[in-house]
């Protein structure tokens, strides 16, 4: 997509980086190093909580005070929400923790995760279709995070998707594009839609290139949240995304098996017939 | 009655959700609620009756990725 405006769901932004709220060392720092970003879509989740009621729970006070003052910060920040289903295994999990993100966080927007191993966390690609075509007949907007397989991407299209999210590499691991030439495939194959590369990215350089692919945007959480600096990270992250997506923008030159030389061999000195 | 709120065992007088819901300890808005797995949507509380050992989950907002 040769725009210059990311558009989604019939929603048009401006920033190509998306990015998460979690892992950050205080909600002050999320906030903080969001605003950084300059990111206009940001993912979040819901987990089970315990009424204030004294009780023993899962959670700590102290943790679910932090939740309270993250879903506080992100409301003040105004982005576009996008909540997750992470974690859910099955297709009806990810529809009903689609529903109950649509009545708290008042939008159709979902990052759809349907996980298919533990160790990889990687989207069970079978049940992601399924949930997929079963949110959108509700009609959720649906960003289906999955794995970089043509056919799946091209299955969850038929679903009713608008956009697809294929995996750099495992969730957290920070190993950038595990499998360039299936991101490449899906890119060169897929041309219509946005497709935004999401989980896996460690490196701006990592997301620098994916946009230089061609990719529509970076969705990326662990790479900033856990970095040394998240705020510097942040900023990085986004002068990254954004010299990638000009240098796509500018057609990068072609490579070559062998030398050439930039400067001219006409008029160099000390040369003579031999 | 006896219900299972977040997997914990609970014991509730009433058997209408939204009363169930106060019993328990949440008020006002911001959190959703599911029973055995079915999304129940907020307008249908006061007309939606509980079965022993129904699995009750409430959730909020947190933080992801």
């Amino acid at each position: 997509m040769n725009t210059n405006k990311l558009t989604i769901y019939g929603q048009e932004f401006d920033n190509r980086l998306l990015i998460g709220s979690a892992l950050y060392p205080s909600p002050a720092v999320m906030k903080e190093a969001v605003q950084a970003s300059g990111a206009q879509i940001i993912t979040l989740s819901l987990r089970r909580q315990m009424a204030h009621s004294g009780e023993a729970s899962g959670q700590s006070i102290n943790s679910q005070a932090e939740q309270q003052a993250i879903w506080q910060y992100i409301q003040e920040m105004g982005l576009q929400l996008l909540p997750n289903t992470a974690g859910c295994k099955t297709v009806k999990e990810a529809i009903t923790l689609s529903e109950m993100s649509r009545e708290l966080f008042k939008t159709d927007w979902v990052k759809l995760e349907v996980v298919g191993d533990d160790y990889n966390l990687q989207p069970d690609p079978i049940q992601t279709v399924e949930a997929a075509a079963e949110l959108i007949k509700r009609g959720f907007k649906v960003l289906p995070y999955t794995t970089d397989d043509l056919v799946i991407c091209q299955r969850l299209l038929d679903a009713g998707c608008e956009v697809l999210m294929p995996w750099g590499a495992p969730i957290g691991t920070g190993q950038g594009l595990l499998n360039k030439y299936n991101l490449n495939a899906i890119r060169e194959r897929i041309t219509h839609v946005p497709l935004i590369v999401d989980a896996g990215i460690g490196a701006p350089s990592q997301a620098c290139e994916a946009m230089e692919m061609g990719f529509d945007a970076v969705l990326l959480n662990t790479a900033v949240a856990k970095a040394q600096n998240p705020v510097g990270m942040a900023t990085a992250f986004r002068s990254a995304i954004e010299g990638g997506r000009l240098a796509y923008e500018s057609g990068l030159m072609l490579k070559r098996q062998t030398a050439s030389a930039s400067t001219p061999t006409i008029g160099m000195p000390f040369w003579h017939q031999s | 009655m006896l219900v299972s709120l977040n997997g914990e065992t609970k014991e509730i007088k009433s058997d209408l959700l939204c009363n169930a819901l106060t019993e328990l300890g949440y008020e006002d808005e911001g959190f959703a609620v599911a029973v055995n797995g079915e999304f129940v949507p907020r307008p249908t509380y006061n007309e939606y009756f509980l079965s022993e050992k129904d699995e009750i989950d409430v959730v909020a907002p947190i933080a992801g990725g």
